[in-house]
């Protein structure tokens, strides 16, 4: 992330006419006889009611890009990370506030629209408030640091005789606001060294970080006021609708027959997009006057396709291929662990156990189904109006698909009906980029329905993993390995992000993260294998928690299969193993204390759910497992209980309770913080126990409600949730939940009834098959 | 053109009968706040309410709801205060919030039939609804708080 400094003294009203400029349009005017009036806008602020952002009044002091204060002490805090669900600009926007010393009631946020300066955009990873964290703790302090000078100078006294608090500044004796400061004039500059050298707050001076505060995306999300990519309302735009080809890649048209769309009213044309990026190869689009007279028209318009050569791909045949790479011991990359070679500690093993563990394909199926606006403005630029996650990885394509440099397009912002991954990959606005070049740059809204949707998305890759552990004579543990082979996100769509094994292999590190674990067992062998049939018959999709979803299903279901192996109770044999030594010691500033932490976590949760000591009915039973989050390079300790009760004879799996504990350092945000950590085991529940699609014909085959089911309110279960206090580095918290619940779940069927389930989703059926075979 | 009242205003709108009643809510009479998110009735995200029934308006051609009275979550209560809505702003219950309208919408319609719910019965009721973010343990003490809002007040009018 960039850390520009700009500090200056500025007059113009506004810090970019580029992100301010807002985008006024009127309603469609189209057969309403009566209408709302409303002015939508891009570069958001998610709190006011027409997501117009904050003017600014007078002067205004910007001492880094990322905010403003203005003369009557308002401030701004631009946000370049998209709102899907997280309020990333509430907790962003607080940590900057907190060094500044303003107060809450005073600080807006602005959802930036995508520019060059704000260095990379993207939103994933439950990277946003780790990464912002040094970032805006920095540039709040640039602020106090130059309003204290500047009152110090005024009042002749040394600076380090003044204190900030609340928007003011006093020595004692006088006080002055900020707003008074900047309207007297206010320059002053720092070096990255300077900024470096800022002194930051203790946690005990702390205000608003860890502090509850009310989110400031709420009250538009309850009066239906919040503005997503759907509603984007651009004058004179015509509705499109895609009609997909065969296969994801390769299809091409061979003929379009409109003639039974002609007399229809409302249709106006089928295009057949011609697109240099090949995103959306074989693709048409449909326009109308309204949505549904493009939709009408779609459905009786004839396409024919030559389909691409996967028409034919099923998920078993996907899954053969990654057994096959997972028998060639040369494919894939092998990971940096800390030692990698296992071939002594299996050769010489006293016993070796192995399992495989599958997990199916899953949908994202944010409840907003994809869609963007595209046009060109009078100006010459292309607007993008849609929600997005990257808009970084996407611009550049955009540009290959509409011809036109980079620095001509523009990102508007809006809020995001959900992202879950999805919207990392902005394929979607392609094909309305490439409708709207079609007509010359005039407005287009291309809207998915959901079958559309679900059928192009990026989806999670079906997986399959193979589990090994060497034990010698004393049941000791000398040796694991995990070959987990899938459909490849950061391959298929940016190879440049991978790192390289120590075979020199590159891998992708979603896709395997979560293997290479912080229990100490000797030997490990971690082995990454990109599945290539996988990735050319769908794009695979980044989708909450990405390869930690399946890898920790795996390697927790193993934990406890080991410790069973061994006669150990599956607690303490975690708990033996994580040793935080050596490579699993950790190290500052964002995996201080290592293992030990989540042994910690682990322990907390097994103490408040009564793990082993609870009296529980027959077939009931509690499991646990444990997990680091998202990335060894940013561990959130995480640790869950679940306690099922199985019916024998349906099969049913009746989740009672789910207990989790994180340590994530330090809570930034607390009661998003117990949101995202609710929402992401749900997350988990609804993966293990009720999400899958398949792979058939080249296609996912579910594409909408009645065969996708993803968890309702009925099948939620009643959730405790504990954070560790903490004053460590902030970190994620947007997906770590996920990757615990299937693997305590599982561990809990077979503690309830003595089945080991190692296929996600686990149904009624296969809970029947194992307890019949 | 096919005549109805929204949110207490009288509207006309010349649009094919057989359009989905979310599209010409959202496309010809200019309110967003009601959401598309399956097409097939099963999310919840669309509910209106149609002579004060919860409706899922992308099942809903315009043509039977002429001379209907609609309210969308824009017209639920003036200063967006309706005792659901203090619910849910009190917990805090959205986070994407596109599901929410509907959530809302499908709570105020329980409420009005079911004065005092069971969980039971808000959860068979609310199960309707579809959360991608997974805010169910919200929504369920949500409604159960805007009910004891509700019944007191009634109690105490």
């Amino acid at each position: 992330m960039g850390n520009k400094l700009l500090s200056r003294m500025t007059n113009s009203a506004k810090p970019s006419d580029m992100t301010r400029r807002g985008f006024l349009v009127s309603m469609t005017a189209t057969g309403v006889a009566f209408g709302f009036p409303r002015a939508s806008s891009a570069a958001m602020d998610p709190a006011a009611p027409d997501g117009i952002p904050v003017e600014s009044v007078g002067d205004t002091f910007e001492p880094t890009l990322w905010y403003w204060i203005d003369s009557e002490g308002q401030v701004n805090v631009n946000i370049i990370r998209a709102e899907m669900g997280q309020h990333v600009g509430t907790a962003i926007a607080r940590i900057l506030a907190d060094e500044l010393e303003v107060a809450w009631e005073d600080v807006n946020i602005t959802h930036v629209d995508s520019a060059e300066k704000w260095g990379t955009m993207v939103t994933g990873g439950s990277w946003s408030v780790w990464q912002s964290w040094p970032v805006y703790r920095q540039a709040g302090a640039a602020g106090r640091t130059a309003l204290i000078e500047a009152a110090a100078t005024m009042w002749g006294v040394d600076p380090a005789d003044c204190t900030a608090r609340d928007g003011a500044v006093s020595d004692g004796t006088n006080t002055i606001t900020y707003a008074e400061l900047v309207s007297a004039g206010l320059s002053r500059s720092f070096t990255e060294e300077e900024m470096k050298a800022l002194p930051l707050k203790p946690h005990s001076e702390l205000r608003l970080v860890g502090k509850d505060v009310t989110a400031l995306d709420i009250e538009n999300k309850i009066n239906g006021k919040a503005i997503y990519g759907l509603d984007a309302k651009v004058e004179g735009m015509v509705y499109g609708v895609p009609m997909l080809p065969p296969t994801r890649l390769g299809s091409s048209v061979t003929s379009v027959d409109d003639s039974a769309a002609k007399g229809m009213k409302g249709y106006l044309q089928t295009l057949t997009l011609d697109d240099p990026s090949g995103t959306v190869p074989g693709w048409v689009v449909v326009l109308g006057e309204t949505l549904m007279a493009a939709k009408w028209a779609s459905q009786v318009i004839k396409v024919e396709w030559a389909a691409g050569e996967i028409a034919g791909v099923s998920e078993a045949e996907i899954n053969d291929r990654s057994r096959a790479l997972i028998a060639d011991q040369t494919s894939g990359a092998i990971l940096a662990t800390e030692t990698p070679d296992t071939t002594d500690a299996f050769s010489s093993a006293a016993n070796v156990i192995e399992a495989e563990y599958t997990t199916q394909t899953v949908l994202h199926f944010q409840l907003e189904p994809v869609n963007a606006t595209v046009f060109q403005n009078e100006d010459g630029i292309w607007e993008i109006h849609t929600g997005n996650q990257w808009q970084s990885l996407i611009v550049p394509t955009l540009s290959t698909a509409l011809d036109v440099p980079a620095d001509r397009i523009v990102m508007r912002t809006y809020m995001l009906g959900g992202g879950f991954g999805r919207r990392l990959n902005g394929d979607y606005a392609v094909p309305a980029a490439l409708a709207s070049k079609a007509l010359g740059g005039k407005p287009v809204k291309l809207v998915f329905f959901r079958e559309d949707d679900a059928q192009f998305d990026s989806p999670r890759s079906p997986s399959v993993q193979k589990l090994r552990m060497a034990f010698d004579t004393d049941n000791a543990v000398v040796g694991m390995e995990h070959h987990a082979a899938a459909g490849w996100p950061t391959g298929v769509v940016v190879p440049s992000f991978m790192p390289k094994g120590v075979n020199g292999e590159p891998y992708d590190p979603f896709a395997i993260d979560g293997a290479d674990h912080w229990y100490s067992v000797g030997a490990h062998k971690v082995r990454a294998i990109s599945n290539d049939l996988a990735n050319k018959t769908f794009r695979p999709g980044w989708l909450r928690s990405v390869g930690p979803g399946w890898t920790n299903f795996a390697v927790e279901s193993f934990m406890d299969e080991a410790a069973h192996q061994v006669d150990a109770d599956p607690l303490e044999f975690r708990l033996r193993h994580l040793k935080a030594e050596g490579y699993n010691a950790g190290s500052a500033p964002n995996a201080v204390g290592g293992a030990a932490r989540q042994a910690a976590v682990l322990q907390k949760v097994a103490d408040m759910s009564g793990y082993g000591s609870a009296d529980l009915p027959a077939d009931t039973a509690i499991g646990i497992a444990s997990t680091f989050g998202q990335a060894r390079s940013m561990p959130t300790w995480t640790a869950s209980a679940v306690q099922v009760h199985i019916d024998r004879q349906t099969g049913e799996i009746d989740v009672q309770k789910m207990w989790l504990a994180f340590d994530c350092g330090t809570v930034v945000d607390p009661d998003s913080a117990l949101a995202q950590c609710e929402g992401a085991a749900l997350w988990g529940l609804s993966m293990a126990l009720y999400e899958g699609t398949k792979i058939e014909n080249g296609n996912v085959a579910d594409r909408n409600l009645g065969s996708y089911t993803p968890l309702r309110m009925i099948d939620t279960p009643e959730m405790e949730i504990a954070f560790v206090e903490s004053t460590e580095v902030p970190v994620g918290l947007g997906e770590p939940g996920t990757t615990v619940i299937a693997p305590a779940i599982a561990n809990a069927i077979y503690n309830a009834i003595g089945a080991r389930m190692r296929s996600l989703p686990i149904r009624p059926d296969d809970i029947l098959a194992a307890l019949n075979a | 053109m096919i005549k109805f009242e929204i949110n207490g205003r009288s509207v006309s709108v010349d649009a094919d009968p057989k359009t989905p009643l979310l599209w010409a809510i959202r496309d010809e009479i200019g309110l967003t706040g009601t959401k598309f998110g399956c097409g097939i009735g099963m999310c919840g995200a669309c509910t209106v309410h149609v002579g004060g029934r919860a409706t899922r308006s992308c099942i809903t051609a315009l043509a039977d709801v002429e001379d209907t009275k609609i309210t969308t979550i824009e017209g639920l209560d003036d200063q967006a205060n309706h005792p659901v809505q203090e619910a849910w702003r009190n917990l805090r219950v959205p986070q994407c919030g596109y599901c929410q309208s509907g959530q809302i919408m499908q709570a105020a319609a329980l409420l009005q039939d079911i004065p005092a719910p069971t969980d039971d019965d808000i959860d068979a009721v609310m199960t309707g609804n579809l959360c991608r973010c997974m805010t169910y343990p919200r929504i369920r003490q949500a409604v159960r708080e805007a009910a004891t809002a509700m019944t007191g007040a009634q109690n105490n009018g």
